[in-house]
């Protein structure tokens, strides 16, 4: 197949030369790897070189993160301090020098551990055309988007509100048996907490019905027990190389015990 | 099949290929280029065979679109040795058996170098670390470990005299 490659210097450019059968470039480690093996869908390859891509700044409500920022530049920046332990789970330092947030965002499980985080914080996913989505709703339908993702707002927890914890079978490089972001407000007694799995579905989920269960419950024993009978609900494991499904819903329920009361995962 | 003329700067020197559009940059590097130290493991990220530093900073040539290049400055680990001179990583890994096939060196050595460019004396983890990307399938990896550790030490040697 012979493949097309443009090059846009602004995403509006870029966004609007969309279309089937092309693919967006962000680091190239789903894209590139899809060609190399050509049975890809797309034979057109759309790129920008817009360094707005790689903005990370503060702004009132949280920070704003660009979909060209790499994992390893969620690293090296100290605003974005709390995802660093996300962004350094994802691949080995080449792959962390290439992969991107907004490319996190496509992709399909058991990868896309930092889009996992972002479903906890409740971060806003801006889209190219300027339309702003909540990112569970973002991923509710991404098998069906064709737009571009320009940059992603993310509300800075409080300190120590933020967990997450990524389970593999190999360290300190592997690929996700599953993983767990918890966003746990409220210190003593929790309020509004956010669970988000990854590799527990298609795309990361949320687990609504043990969120529901940590409200003005204390992080011991006792206080998670109903977040643990429940955090299944809602989940959709597949098997894969890694895993099967029963594995994956067997030991959810361990990992998510162990990252709520601080145990090691 | 369209061709795309591709300018950067390989080991130093100018280079400019015409490369097949969608190539990735692994390919241009050995086909076009006729630098054949990155090797082609998996072609899909998993193996760190075909690291290369681009910029000074360490990638993976498989899944970088050639394309993107442009430009750019790629180092391989021919770009280590001067002449019948070996890099000290180069030099420790030969004379600490991290070598055994040596189709997965190229790419260790480039992550090795990727960690000492930036952190002159890592510990024993941060060496794990770096080369967490890169399979090996021959020394269990200690060799290697031991090897980077090595060359740490002679090029911090070299630092203070």
């Amino acid at each position: 197949m012979s493949i097309t490659v443009e090059t846009y210097p602004t995403l509006r450019e870029a966004a609007s030369a969309m279309r089937d059968g092309t693919r967006f470039l962000g680091g190239g480690t789903m894209v590139v790897r899809g060609l190399n093996f050509g049975a890809q869908t797309y034979d057109r390859v759309v790129r920008s070189t817009d360094a707005a891509l790689r903005d990370i700044r503060s702004d009132g409500t949280g920070l704003h993160i660009g979909a060209g920022v790499t994992m390893a530049q969620i690293m090296q920046t100290a605003s974005t301090d709390f995802l660093a332990p996300v962004a350094r789970a994802v691949g080995g330092p080449a792959v962390r020098n290439m992969a991107t947030v907004g490319g996190n965002l496509f992709a399909r499980a058991p990868y896309g551990d930092f889009g996992t985080a972002l479903l906890a914080l409740d971060a806003t996913v801006q889209m190219a055309d300027g339309q702003s989505l909540a990112i569970e709703t973002f991923y509710a339908h991404r098998a069906g988007s064709r737009g571009l993702v320009a940059a992603v707002t993310v509300p800075r927890p409080a300190s120590g509100a933020f967990r997450f914890a990524k389970i593999t079978r190999t360290r300190p490089k592997g690929a996700s048996l599953l993983c767990i972001a918890a966003h746990l407000p409220g210190g003593t007694r929790i309020s509004g907490a956010r669970l988000a799995f990854g590799a527990m579905g298609p795309t990361p989920l949320r687990a609504k019905e043990a969120e529901a269960a940590l409200d003005g419950a204390a992080l011991d024993p006792a206080g998670i027990q109903r977040a643990l009978d429940t955090c299944l609900n809602g989940l959709d494991p597949q098997d894969d190389a890694l895993a099967s499904a029963w594995y994956r819903r067997a030991v959810a329920p361990v990992h998510l015990r162990r990252l709520l009361l601080g145990e090691e995962t | 099949m369209p061709k795309t003329p591709i300018r950067f700067t390989l080991n130093g020197a100018e280079t400019g290929v015409f490369a097949n559009s969608g190539a990735n940059l692994l390919d241009v590097l050995r086909r076009e280029a006729g630098d054949l130290t990155p090797k082609q493991g998996c072609a899909q990220g998993g193996c760190g065979a075909c690291s290369v530093m681009i910029d000074g900073e360490l990638h993976l040539a498989c899944l970088t679109l050639a394309e993107t290049a442009e430009g750019r400055r790629i180092d391989t680990v021919a770009s280590l040795e001067t002449g019948a001179r070996l890099h000290p990583l180069q030099k420790a890994f030969a004379e600490g058996f991290a070598a055994q096939c040596g189709f997965c060196s190229p790419g260790m050595i480039m992550a090795a170098k990727a960690l000492l460019d930036t952190t002159p004396n890592p510990t024993r983890e941060q060496v794990a670390e770096a080369i967490s990307g890169n399979l090996c399938r021959c020394t269990g990896y200690e060799p290697i470990i031991n090897a980077i550790l090595t060359a740490a030490a002679e090029l911090r040697g070299r630092g203070a005299a």
